[in-house]
Formats: C-alpha cells, sequence, structure tokens
C-alpha cells in the first residue's frame, strides 16, 4: 500500500461529527431526496392502476428500473425491486433452491457471506437442501479451485459476495464464474451490497446470473433493494399475491423508495471512480497515520485487494466496545466485530473464519469511509484515537502482562 | 436532532456511562495481599483484582479489565463497594447487587456483572489462602514460604526432623 509521507496532520477544529461506518449505511444523496419528494407529496399513486395517477407511480418505477439496470449493465426487465438487501439475497437463494430442487438440492457458499445469505442458507439446510460453506484464507479470499472442488452433480446454485461487509476484501467472481460456467447448467448469484458504489459493476463481465443490491449502501434510501435475475432463469417468489415485479414479488410498490434507489444508482453509475479514489486517498492517510501513532495495530483483511473506503484494523489489547464509546464521546462513529459489541455477545464469523485470533478480533475497529469525508475528519480521527487506545490499555490486564 | 454522544448506541445507565467515563481504583497495588483473575481473553473478557488488606479489611483494592464498557464500569464500582469492607462483607457482593448499584445494565451484559464480583473474591480466596498457608506458627506473624526464621518473633522455621 502507498503510504503517505506527509501526514502530518492539520490542526483539526476541536470538535466534530465524523461519521466513518458507512458499511452499516450511507446518508442519502440530496439529489436521491430531491428525486424522492414528489413521490411523496402528490404522485402517491399505485402503480397498479391504470388512471393517470397511477401512470405517473408506474412511469417513476420504470425510470429506476432503467437507472439499475444501467448501473449494472442489465436489461431493465432482469431487476426485481425489493425491500432490502436481505430480500434480495432471501430470494435469490430461497427462489432458485425451490425452481431447481429437482435438479438437484446441493448449493455453495462461502463461511464469510453477510448473514442474509449464510442463514438463509442455514434454513434451506432445514428444509432439505445440503450446503457447502466454502472456507476463505487469512486475508478472507474464497480459492476458486474450492469452488471447483465442492460442484457435485446435485450443485444447483453457488452464492458468494463481491465484497466482504466487514474486511472488504473482494472476491474474483470472474474467475469463479468461468468455472461455473464450464462445469454445467449451475446458477451464480453475488451479493454486491457492500460493492455497489465502491466497484465498478457489469453482470457480464463478472459473468454473474444474480446479483443483490441494497439502495441504503451507495446514498439510497433505506427499505430499498434489487435483485438482478438473468433472462430465462426461472425464480420461484418469496410473497404471493398480486402480479407486481412480473409475479416475482408481490405487493404494492415502495414507489418513493424505488425512484432514490433508481436515482441513486444514476448517480453511483457516474461517480463510483471518483468515490473510490477519495475514499482509498483517505483510508491511506487513516491508516498510515494511525500506524506512525499506535502500536500493535494490524490490518485485517488484504492489504489491496478490498474495497478501498475499507480499513478493519485491530487494535491489539484493547476490546472493541469500550473503543467504540469512546470514539463515539469525540463524535466518531466507527463500528467494530468484537464479540461485546454484539448482540449474541459471538464475535465476527468473518475474522473467525479468516483464522484471526481472538484476542486481535476482539480489538477490531472498523472505519468505513464514504463520498462526503474529508481529510481534516481524517486528522480529527488521527488526534483523538491515538489517546483512547492508550487510556484503554493503560486499563488492560493484557497489555501489561504481554509486555512485561 | 442531536443525539447525546457516547451512550446513543448503548443502552447503558447514566451511571454506567459514568462509571465508564472515569472509571476509580484503576491499577495494580505493589506487593498486593492478593490477586482474583477471571475471564479469558477468548470470550473476551479478563478482569484482575488487586487488593491489599489491614485488620481483616480491605484497606485498598484495584483493578485491571480488558472487556466492554459495562465490565469498565462494573470493575469501577465493585471497586468503591468493597474497599474499607471487612472481608466476610466483601465476599457477600452478588453480581446482582452491583448491577442494581449501576442502575441496571442490559440483559446481555450481566454477564459482566458476575466477573466483577467473581474477580474480587478470588482475590479474597488468594489472600485467605496465602495468610493461611504463611503464618508463623509460633507468634502467628505473616512469613514467606521458604523463610528460615520468622522475621517477627526470630524463632526458628526450618523443619529439623525428628
Ligand atoms: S466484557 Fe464482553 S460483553 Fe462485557
Amino acid at each position: 500500500m502507498r503510504s503517505n509521507p506527509k501526514s502530518e496532520i492539520q490542526n483539526p477544529p476541536l470538535n466534530m461529527e465524523v461519521y466513518l461506518d458507512h458499511v452499516s449505511t450511507t446518508p442519502l444523496h440530496p439529489e436521491v431526496l430531491e428525486a424522492i419528494l414528489p413521490y411523496l407529496r402528490h404522485n402517491f399513486g399505485n402503480p397498479s392502476n391504470l388512471h393517470h395517477v397511477g401512470a405517473a407511480a408506474r412511469k417513476g418505477i420504470s425510470a429506476a428500473r432503467d437507472q439499475v439496470a444501467a448501473f449494472i449493465g442489465s436489461k431493465p426487465d432482469e431487476i426485481i425491486f425489493t425491500s432490502n438487501g436481505t430480500e434480495a439475497n432471501n430470494l435469490a437463494l430461497k427462489g432458485i433452491a425451490f425452481a431447481r430442487q429437482d435438479k438437484g438440492k446441493h448449493l455453495i457458499v462461502s463461511s464469510i457471506e453477510h448473514f442474509s445469505v449464510l442463514h438463509t442458507a442455514r434454513t434451506l439446510e432445514k428444509w432439505g437442501f445440503k450446503v457447502t460453506y466454502l472456507p476463505v484464507d487469512g486475508y478472507g479470499l474464497v480459492n476458486p479451485q474450492d469452488v471447483k472442488e465442492a460442484i457435485t452433480d446435485q450443485t444447483i446454485l453457488v452464492s458468494v459476495q463481491l465484497a466482504n461487509q466487514e474486511v472488504g476484501t473482494l472476491q474474483p467472481i470472474a474467475e469463479i464464474a468461468e468455472i461455473i460456467r464450464a462445469q454445467s447448467a449451475i446458477y451464480f448469484h453475488t451479493d454486491a451490497v457492500a460493492a455497489a458504489g465502491a466497484v465498478e459493476l457489469d453482470v457480464e463481465k463478472l459473468g454473474v446470473d444474480l446479483l443483490s443490491l441494497s439502495g441504503q449502501q451507495f446514498y439510497g434510501p433505506k427499505g430499498t433493494g434489487a435483485l438482478f435475475v438473468r433472462q430465462g432463469v426461472r425464480i420461484i417468489p418469496l410473497f404471493d399475491g398480486g402480479i407486481q415485479e412480473r409475479g416475482r414479488r408481490a405487493g404494492t410498490e415502495n414507489v418513493a423508495g424505488i425512484v432514490g434507489l433508481g436515482k441513486a444508482a444514476e448517480i453511483a453509475k457516474q461517480e463510483t471512480g471518483n468515490w473510490a479514489e477519495h475514499t482509498l486517498r483517505l483510508r491511506e492517510r487513516l491508516f498510515a497515520g494511525l500506524k506512525q501513532r499506535i502500536d500493535h495495530l494490524y490490518l485485517n483483511g488484504h492489504p489491496e485487494i478490498r474495497l478501498p473506503g475499507n480499513l478493519n484494523l485491530s487494535v491489539k489489547f484493547v476490546e472493541g466496545e469500550s473503543l467504540l464509546i469512546l470514539l463515539d464521546m469525540e463524535g466518531i462513529a466507527a463500528s467494530s466485530g468484537s464479540a461485546c459489541t454484539s448482540q449474541a455477545l459471538k464475535s465476527s464469523h468473518v475474522l473467525k473464519a479468516m483464522g484471526v485470533d481472538a484476542v486481535q478480533a476482539q480489538g477490531s475497529l472498523l472505519f468505513s469511509l464514504g463520498r462526503e469525508n474529508t481529510e481534516a475528519e481524517i486528522d480529527y480521527v488521527l488526534k483523538k484515537l491515538p489517546p483512547i487506545v492508550e487510556r484503554l490499555r493503560g486499563m488492560s490486564p493484557l497489555y501489561s502482562s504481554e509486555l512485561r | 436532532m442531536k443525539l447525546e454522544r457516547g451512550i446513543g448506541m448503548f443502552d447503558y445507565s447514566q451511571k454506567v456511562m459514568e462509571h465508564f467515563a472515569n472509571p476509580r481504583n484503576v491499577g495494580e497495588i505493589k506487593n498486593p495481599d492478593g490477586v482474583g483473575t477471571v475471564g479469558n481473553p477468548v470470550c473476551g473478557d479478563v478482569m484482575s483484582f488487586y487488593i491489599k488488606v489491614d485488620n481483616g479489611r480491605l484497606s485498598d483494592v484495584k483493578f485491571k479489565t480488558f472487556g466492554c464498557g459495562a465490565a469498565i464500569a462494573v470493575s469501577s464500582i465493585v471497586s468503591e463497594m468493597a474497599k474499607g469492607k471487612t472481608l466476610q462483607e466483601a465476599m457477600t457482593i452478588t453480581n446482582k447487587m452491583v448491577a442494581a448499584e449501576l442502575g441496571g445494565l442490559p440483559p446481555n451484559k450481566l454477564h459482566c456483572s458476575n466477573l466483577g464480583a467473581d474477580a474480587l473474591h478470588k482475590a479474597i480466596e488468594d489472600y485467605q489462602q496465602k495468610s493461611a498457608e504463611c503464618h508463623c506458627p509460633y507468634c502467628d506473624g505473616r512469613i514467606s514460604d521458604e523463610a528460615p526464621f520468622c522475621q517477627a518473633c526470630g524463632k526458628d522455621l526450618v523443619d529439623r526432623g525428628s
């Protein structure tokens, strides 16, 4: 990684609000808000209605479908709008599993998928399907060879995420796609939720049959998502009801949300390159500056093959939740994969699958950067974090015993 | 709309946040009379208590903790609750009392309150064990395990056999 030689920090303002948790959700883009508002005010119609009120809503949805399709290089008809990324992933796995169960009942997923894929796979196991969970290496990378070896004549679907939500590792999707294509008629799904807006998306280059998106991950509204389903791929809907989304997703559409998702996709198609460049520059500044100021600091994930705005660190001898609270007191919002920060008090399944040791996982600290972050904000973190770490290490029985 | 920093996402009471932000009695005691460590870095928490005993009372209590906000607040309040108490009194401190003293803990953080009382009790037991093993049989003064004679009364402590 390039390190920034002049990471002399400027004097940041004393009291800032710094949002470095874009992996959880992103703020709405102002232009997206503008696009949505008319659909909350007067364009309230039900798109299924033939009258002019319904037609206005229908027009909004159809424009959004074009925008999302253009964003990922698909045809508009191949887009199904959902209520979020979780629904898109559920629809992909369950929809394909049920449509193709007469062909076979075996699925392959990576072990560091988002829970909306992993837990769906678990449910499918309860319903009689078999699932292979692919291991990852210390960087969080899936080995395409493992996919090849896991395939049986029963395999109907492989699902590997494009980017990991925690450590930011980018998977070799195109390579895996090649293996799958060469083998047989297995469908390939990728969860692109964490990748959208950070890396270029093109379903042809990726070679996937299904791809999931979530609006809130690239400056669109919450409660919106989309699933790309390649033409000719049959899928069983999750909901029964009306014929919305050509019978694949019943229920009156979230018109304003879909319009917002479309606008966000349009902006992201234009801006992904700029956002990536911007967040990468800030990330390198942050990492170089922290390395200078904090010892026993480790990078989780791959040094290069990762999302540009993702900096997942382990601050050894301190616990993630304590770090988060003290950062929050300084106005800095970040996240952690430590056990104590999770409701169930289990440390991150991603770090575990990567073989990161327990103490290191406990000290994990995730900064995920976005388009609106500034250099001054990074410098503010560089100023605030080191004394916080020092303070917690001063309290930590592990620190003293390790260094004695 | 601005939310208060630090407490927004963790559901901690004011008192927990106060102790977390300004923990009392952090540190180690040089030559402690008892030390108790509980927890395991694999589960994400390690707590060490150090105690000094004077006349059967805890004259000093200090701690070091690796853990969440609740764990640090628990350590802090336990150290406060225990200081000045007799050993027997300190042994009756329960996790329920600790949680109550902190104005409650989120349900999934109750286990952190067990750690505090456990570590304190372990430190006291450590002291009692040490003192049980190492008292001069003649004057009851404290002695080290390998001492050849009692420093308090001067009696010979080497077992010469028969
Ligand atoms: S120390 Fe882990 S939850 Fe409290």
